[in-house]
């Protein structure tokens, strides 16, 4: 750049010759140099102004439009990345013990109508009247002619019925897709499980919620996806569980039994193998709520875990065990029995006329009321209210159902002496056959107190002591002797050297005011094998009546102990007890030694 | 000299653009089947929720016992008993069983076949 000389000498001179300032020439020279040189750098200043304008404008663009580019593209699953463990929408499994499906998902389809597209309203009317012989024809045609806009035809169909409506060809009835709950093995377990049905409903989904049993308890858990459809297992056993129902249904025939409950449970940890309550339904198709009738009818009852029956003589044991317990008496302690006791205008008496004095051994083996009732009333009100309190006699089961809330046993609001004396043999005071178990596993198990469970986990706490070892032992010898040769010999299985009581209690009247004659709840409470406890078995009748002799037998011991020993006879293999018994001689190999 | 550079510059711009558009691809390739992937996992898995499904439907109690009943006659399968509990010690040695006593077995099992 060739730059402008402040004093141009040229001018200087000319400046001089005018006689005017030279130094005028120079300032002016300065300034305009200056102001040359404020243009270059304000238009350099202007021109980076622009460029970083330009900078943050694209950049702002950039910002806006991948904003406007998330809200309006559809989110999409990354599937590059590993998502972590995967989100299953579906609902989790209900497993036995062993790891078989008791409650399973399928997929299926609902088939609903919009009636503003059909082209033929009568033959898809007539048509699906056909495939679904439920459905009247009259009414559909009312529906697809009238004003609606939408109707649900049918909430499940099965692939050969999607097909044949698919065949309709008709363009007005349009499937959706649903998720049904499937219990495979029918009516197996039905009363433990409960049952599911549609929660809220739409064209594309529908939510499926349980209705009853586990499926209503273990809802929230069984559909939170956080889970990943992880299966509940259950501490039933489904063959077991099959074998119990089977011998029952059988036996609930025999003895023309209204109803029937059992329940077998591990004594030590208190997990139930095996709940059947008969009649049973199928969950599949659950039936509908009774409208008339007693709900203990209905199938839908739970007699093992809803039922609140006086469960008569399979009390007296706990009478002993309480006397045992606080020393008053020992096993051989001869207690007068001679009837009938009277108590105010109450008189008690035995079944049969035992004599003057039993032990309390026998007591128990023979079921006197009156040892039992006299037993009673050295222990008290107080204290009988309490061991009956630690046995979980006064509140209901927590069993992990909801129906177990149901089952809250009754007792005497005013425990006077009299309540004293009629609970000792199980009356006055009601409880489910559920208590019973838990209180007999107890009372049989070293006595540690069982709580029932239903679901399967590798640790289970023990509960607090409620009896000695000691009473335990001496508790177990007496059931044994009930069943080797006192009210339970029919319940004899060789080898498993069964232990148990037998408990006949009238029903009471219903309307109130009294007992039927000819009705009985007859339950026996067992324990296998007795010397060293591994499981208890509770069977319960409803009305039993085996009219094969002269004279109806209802007792006890003529229907729920046959009954119970041939359940322990099929079961107790299954679970893997060994008999202790000579097993029969090989044919062929023992004799080829000889 | 500067010729050379700018051949250098142009081949290398090509080998990179070959490189990124290669990986592209390969990357878009290993999307498709990951998406593959997941569709034939979802479908398998809704599979196997069926075929468990009909498994469990297909060994419910209730029908297995109606086939041992109706197969009694080539079977004969009954339930479990207590007394079918064995001891080991009845099982015979295995030396004795391959020697003095094989023959005799082969007897017995002749007369029951008869």
């Amino acid at each position: 750049m060739i730059r402008k000389p402040l004093r141009p000498l040229a001018l200087v001179l000319e400046a001089r010759a005018a006689g005017r300032n030279p130094q005028d020439i120079e300032r002016e020279n300065i300034r305009a140099r200056h102001e040359q040189a404020r243009d270059v750098s304000r238009s350099r200043a202007e021109s980076r102004l622009l460029v970083l304008a330009l900078a943050f404008l694209s950049l702002f663009v950039l910002v806006a439009f991948r904003m406007g580019a998330l809200a309006v593209s559809e989110p999409s699953e990354p599937q590059s990345a590993y998502t972590g463990p995967s989100i299953v929408a579906q609902r989790g499994n209900i497993l036995d013990r062993k790891g078989r499906i008791l409650a399973t998902n399928l997929d299926t389809h609902s088939l609903y109508a919009t009636p503003q597209d059909m082209v033929e309203p009568e033959l898809a009317a007539q048509g699906l009247a056909e495939i679904f012989p439920d459905i009247d024809e009259q009414d559909l045609l009312r529906w697809f002619t009238g004003e609606r806009k939408f109707l649900w035809v049918k909430k499940k169909l099965s692939p050969e019925q999607k097909q044949a409506v698919h065949d309709l060809g008709e363009p007005g009835l349009k499937f959706g897709p649903r998720e049904v709950r499937l219990y495979p093995n029918g009516r197996l377990a039905s009363h433990v499980l409960g049952g599911a049905s549609f929660g809220r409903e739409d064209v594309a989904a529908a939510e499926v919620v349980g209705v009853a049993g586990v499926e209503k308890m273990f809802d929230d858990f069984l559909r939170d996806p956080n889970h990943a459809g992880e299966p509940l297992q259950l501490t039933l056993d489904l063959s077991i569980q099959s074998t119990v129902e089977r011998v029952l249904r059988g036996g609930m025939m025999l003895m023309n039994a209204k109803g029937a409950a059992g329940i077998l449970m591990d004594a030590h940890t208190g997990e139930i193998v095996s709940l059947v309550s008969l009649p049973d339904f199928d969950p599949n198709e659950r039936p509908p709520l009774p409208t008339s009738g007693s709900p203990a009818d209905s199938p839908l009852f739970n007699r093992a875990i809803q039922g609140v029956y006086e469960l008569g003589s399979t009390f007296k044991i706990f009478a002993v065990a309480q006397a045992l317990e606080l020393g008053l008496v020992t096993p051989d302690t001869m207690i007068d029995i001679r009837g009938p006791l009277k108590w105010g205008k109450f008189r008690i008496t035995d079944f049969h006329n035992y004599g003057n004095e039993l032990s309390v051994h026998d007591i128990i083996k023979k079921s006197s009321n009156i040892g039992s009732a006299r037993l009673a009333l050295q222990i008290g009100a107080e204290r009988q209210q309490e061991f009956l309190q630690s046995l979980g006699f006064l509140e209901q089961t927590n069993v992990e159902m909801v129906e177990a809330s149901g089952g809250k046993p009754k007792w005497p609001k005013d425990w006077k002496d009299i309540s004293t004396i009629t609970v000792s043999y199980g009356h006055g005071i009601s409880a489910t056959p559920m208590h019973l178990a838990a209180a007999y596993a107890t009372l049989t198990n070293g006595g540690y107190r069982v709580t029932p469970t239903l679901i399967k986990d590798d640790y289970t706490e023990r509960g607090p002591r409620v009896v000695s070892p000691e009473t335990s032992r001496q508790v177990r010898e007496m059931l044994r002797s009930v069943v080797r040769d006192g009210t339970a010999t029919f319940g004899d299985v060789e080898g498993y050297a069964v232990g148990g009581k037998t408990g006949t209690a009238d029903k009471p009247i219903e309307t109130g005011g009294g007992y039927y004659e000819d009705r009985v709840i007859s339950t026996f409470a067992s324990v296998f094998p007795s010397h060293d406890p591994k499981y208890v078995l509770v069977v319960t009748m409803d009305e039993p009546e085996l009219s094969t002799e002269i004279e109806p037998k209802r007792t006890a011991g003529w229907t729920a102990v046959p009954v119970a020993a041939e359940i322990i006879t099929r079961v107790a293999p299954m679970l893997g007890l060994r008999p202790e018994i000579e097993p029969l001689p090989q044919a062929g190999v023992t004799r080829a030694s000889n | 000299m500067r010729i050379l550079v700018y051949i250098a510059i142009f081949v290398m711009v090509i080998a990179q653009g070959y490189w990124a558009y290669n990986e592209n691809y390969e990357t878009q390739k290993a999307l498709n089947n990951a998406k593959r992937l997941q569709i034939e996992i979802a479908n398998s898995r809704a599979r196997l929720g069926v075929l468990n499904a009909e498994w469990a439907y297909l060994n419910r109690p209730d029908r297995l016992q109606d086939l041992v009943d109706m197969n009694f006659d080539r079977l004969q399968l009954l339930p479990l008993r207590p007394e079918q509990f064995g001891q080991v010690s009845e099982v015979p040695h295995k030396g004795v069983l391959a020697g003095e006593l094989a023959p005799s077995l082969v007897l017995s099992a002749l007369e029951v076949s008869q």
